[in-house]
């Protein structure tokens, strides 16, 4: 057996500010080259125990603990914070946040400038971790100028150079487009091998890590570890869906076929699972039993962009003759790469930005003799951080603060906002303070302040980001309740999972230009445009193929329209 | 959307100094326009100026917007000269050689010497702080500071402070943008104080969303390793070379120029109505 690096023995921590306890008996060993993974829902105690591992609990968070926690047999509460990060490289969610030096190389060299490691040591240490990583060319480039997967090799070396034992990694994924998650689970996986440490990585895109192979997923619940085993025997269980924790599709698709999930099957992976003959027939039975489904019509365009072009400089365009239509009472997301310019796209319908060449349409009315203001009265906007938007204490005043703007009598706003209040689910807290509410909840606050001005098409930016499967799916359920009192829905999005299940459109943007505007399955089946836009196939489709089940995109809608049902039941 | 400070990268002469060389040339130049009002001299550094700013290689329209401001900033200030001692020149100059108008703003030969004077002395500056704001990299110029006896950490703090400003500036846009949407109105419509209320509803968002930006990095930072040791090392620490010797010779005798001007003026102006 290989050395334990990292052990937890009835381990319990409280923050002075709270009054019961965040983690309760922690029981956890963690050897030399193994990769767990921790999942568990919002709240869980997953980010307090990331903390408590890499020594901001408690150099920077206050708190009391109980119990035990030794990193390489020795007590971390006998150790600073400094000593700890030589054992322990933590790679942060937020890769932008990570990166603290001005450029590629500086950011590598941070940890060893500050270790006082002079010339020519410094230099060649850099240069030997950013060529493993494959970051070596672009060591002088600033963060603007990286993706989001070149960042997260930035990250990744910056920890590196200390030669540490253990890698922690603080959701990975959250800000990934799909493509670029799945090498950053490659990537990990690679310099795990390389370097034989211990890797943790905390996420709850389950079916995301399994990419690639883990030794064992701890699935924590209330500041509790509820089980400890391999993924195999996780999956063969029902825990996920008891803990809110999304299984992963085929794995859903399986057991809705009516088949028994078996540690022995390899469930771990799509590419892994053994099916037997049985259970392939069994999963085209159910297919033949729920195949049929009716096609809607299209419904007519509300909100139309024809040719629209915009750059910031001539020779270099965000957008490029891009024309499309968003139809009335319809939900439709829009994906593609980080860049491909999804957001400006929004940011030129709400008038934030101005097209170079091009028309916009809202019914018959043309968008460009409108001021924002007056755009707004039609086509709403919700940024991603709802910091962003929230500038006043009071929850009541912040939904209230348009229509105070646009002179509406108080009493009519009283009404307006507490009904809007109430469809959000924010009713029982319209006294509160916003900074009460959790992240989840002040979306919900920034989306009422936007409904209550009664837009005709509400726009989304990454509505469910950062959000677990629970917060996730009641997000999108009131969405769905929104769309049908009749509010058109846009979403950008990098969720593979919501443009499958909610959206009733999908448009690929790649570059600045629209490369498909289908439904969710007929995109995620096709090759050519996953691989363009850097999404990532289903891996129903990869079921389907396995079962022998020609007509992929059907199955896949079968299912989608088969859970909905389910969900509803 | 152009950036206010901004590091501009071109290979010259100029950005080969390392950040520490400038700064110390910077300092001294100022003080060597800043002592003395001999027009001949000053005359001198506005041309030694404008040069370096050609040898940089940086555009003009590069800078427009600190340029636009200087010069704005420029004329504001030699009016409110003017309007506060008018008579100021023949104060200095001892001879009273009336152009035009009368009583307390009547326009003398002696006051408008003194405004070129002002003028001159800008000329000699402006290019000198642009160039310095233009030609160092900001993690040299944290580098920099540290050499010439900051502390690290505050350093740092200012190199990061300039890394954040495009994205600070990129996040008021959008932040005020969907602002507006909601009815919050920054035109010139409205009076002073609405819109002094507006932007305090734009800057809440933006202090919040920046709080959050430092709990992480500083997080970031800590977590490897910074503020470990009394002392760090720079990786992109220039080493000095001849070039900076020589620099700061060159801008040594500079101010040494200044000083003996004024001594052998006897005094901090060069007086050309009374030297006739």
């Amino acid at each position: 057996m290989e050395e334990v690096v990292l052990s937890f023995k009835d381990f319990g921590f409280k923050y002075n500010a709270q009054v019961e306890p965040t983690l309760y008996n922690i029981d956890l060993e963690v050897r030399r080259g193994e990769k767990i993974l921790i999942a568990g829902p919002s709240g869980c105690g997953k980010s307090t125990l990331v903390h408590c591992i890499n020594g901001l609990i408690p150099f920077s968070y206050k708190g009391e603990k109980t119990g035990s926690l030794t990193v390489k047999g020795k007590e971390t509460s006998d150790m600073s914070m400094f000593e700890l990060s030589k054992s322990i490289g933590t790679v942060l969610q937020d890769s932008d946040g990570q990166f603290v030096g001005l450029t590629v190389a500086e950011d590598i060299a941070f940890a060893l400038e500050n270790d006082c490691i002079g010339e020519p040591e410094l230099h060649e240490r850099v240069a030997e971790v950013a060529d493993l990583v494959s970051i070596g060319d672009h060591l002088g480039k600033s963060p603007a100028q990286l993706s989001g997967g070149q960042k997260q090799r930035v990250s990744l070396a910056g920890v590196m150079v200390d030669n540490v034992d253990i890698f922690l990694f603080d959701e990975p994924l959250a800000n990934l487009d799909p493509a670029t998650g799945k090498q950053a689970v490659e990537l990990i996986d690679e310099i795990q091998r390389e370097t034989g440490s211990a890797v943790i990585i905390v996420e709850h895109r389950l079916e995301d890590v399994l990419w690639r192979h883990v030794d064992r997923v701890v699935l924590m619940n209330d500041g509790r570890i509820v089980s400890n085993s391999t993924p195999d025997e996780l999956l063969s269980g029902d825990l996920l869906r008891r803990y809110g924790i999304r299984e992963p599709l085929y794995i859903t698709a399986l057991k809705y076929a009516g088949i028994q999930i078996r540690p022995e099957m390899q469930p771990w992976s799509i590419r892994s699972i053994e099916l037997s003959d049985s259970d392939r027939a069994k999963v085209c039975q159910w297919f033949a039993r729920h195949s049929e489904s009716e096609e809607k019509t299209p419904s007519e365009a509300l909100l139309s962009a024809r040719n629209i072009c915009f750059g910031y400089d001539a020779d270099h365009r965000i957008i490029n003759d891009i024309s499309a239509d968003i139809r009335r009472e319809e939900l439709t997301a829009i994906v593609g790469t980080n860049g491909a310019g999804k957001s400006t796209f929004a940011k030129l319908i709400c008038g934030f930005e101005t097209q170079n060449s091009g028309d916009f349409f809202f019914r018959e009315t043309d968008l460009k003799n409108l001021s924002i203001k007056e755009r707004a009265d039609h086509i709403g906007y919700v940024m991603q951080n709802p910091n962003q938007m929230i500038s006043k204490v009071m929850i009541f005043d912040e939904v209230a603060l348009g229509l105070r703007k646009r002179g509406v009598p108080e009493e009519e706003i009283k009404k307006r906002v507490e009904r809007v209040l109430e469809i959000c689910g924010l009713k029982p807290f319209r006294k509160w303070p916003v900074s009460a509410l959790s992240f989840g909840q002040k979306k919900r606050v920034t989306i009422a302040s936007i409904l209550v001005l009664e837009p005709e098409i509400i726009i989304l930016d990454e509505p469910t980001a950062g959000q677990d499967y629970r917060h996730y799916t009641e997000i999108m359920e009131f969405l769905l309740e929104l769309k049908q009192r009749g509010i058109t829905i846009v979403l950008i999005t990098h969720d593979m999972h919501l443009m499958l299940e909610y959206a009733e459109r999908t448009i690929v943007f790649t570059n600045g230009q629209i490369i498909a505007d289908d439904t969710g399955y007929a995109v995620l089946t096709d090759r050519e445009i996953i691989e363009k836009a850097s999404l990532k196939e289903t891996s129903l489709y990869s079921l389907a193929e396995k079962c022998g089940i020609g007509d992929a995109r059907a199955f896949v809608r079968s299912f989608i329209e088969y859970e909905r049902k389910v969900f509803r039941e | 959307m152009k950036n206010i400070f901004n590091y501009i990268e071109r290979e010259s002469p100029i950005h080969e100094l390392t950040g520490a060389t400038k700064l110390i040339c910077l300092v001294l130049f100022s003080v060597g326009g800043m002592i003395t009002f001999d027009t001949r001299y000053v005359a001198c550094l506005a041309i030694i100026a404008l040069l370096l700013f050609r040898i940089s290689k940086i555009r003009l329209n590069e800078v427009s917007i600190l340029l636009k401001f200087t010069l704005f900033f420029m004329v504001f200030n030699n009016l409110v000269l003017f309007v506060f001692s008018p008579q100021y020149g023949v104060e200095i100059y001892g001879t009273k050689h009336v152009l035009f108008g009368s009583g307390r703003f009547t326009v003398t030969a002696e006051q408008l010497f003194y405004h070129l004077n002002q003028m001159l002395k800008c000329l000699a500056m402006v290019p000198i702080v642009l160039l310095f704001v233009c030609t160092t990299n900001p993690s040299e110029f944290a580098s920099s500071l540290n050499k010439v006896g900051v502390p690290y950490s505050v350093s740092y703090s200012v190199a990061l402070a300039l890394r954040y400003i495009p994205d600070i500036q990129l996040e008021y846009h959008d932040i005020s943008r969907a602002q507006q949407a909601r009815g919050i109105e920054m035109s010139k419509k409205e009076n002073l104080i609405k819109r002094l209320k507006a932007a305090a509803e734009i800057l809440i968002p933006l202090i919040l969303s920046s709080m959050d930006r430092i709990e992480t990095v500083s997080n970031a930072m800590e977590l490897r390793g910074f503020g470990k040791n009394k002392k760090r090392t720079w990786y992109t620490a220039n080493r000095f070379r001849a070039a900076d010797i020589a620099a700061i010779v060159f801008c040594i005798l500079l101010v040494a120029g200044a000083v003996a001007h004024n001594t052998l003026n006897g005094g901090r102006f060069w007086n050309p109505f009374t030297a006739g």
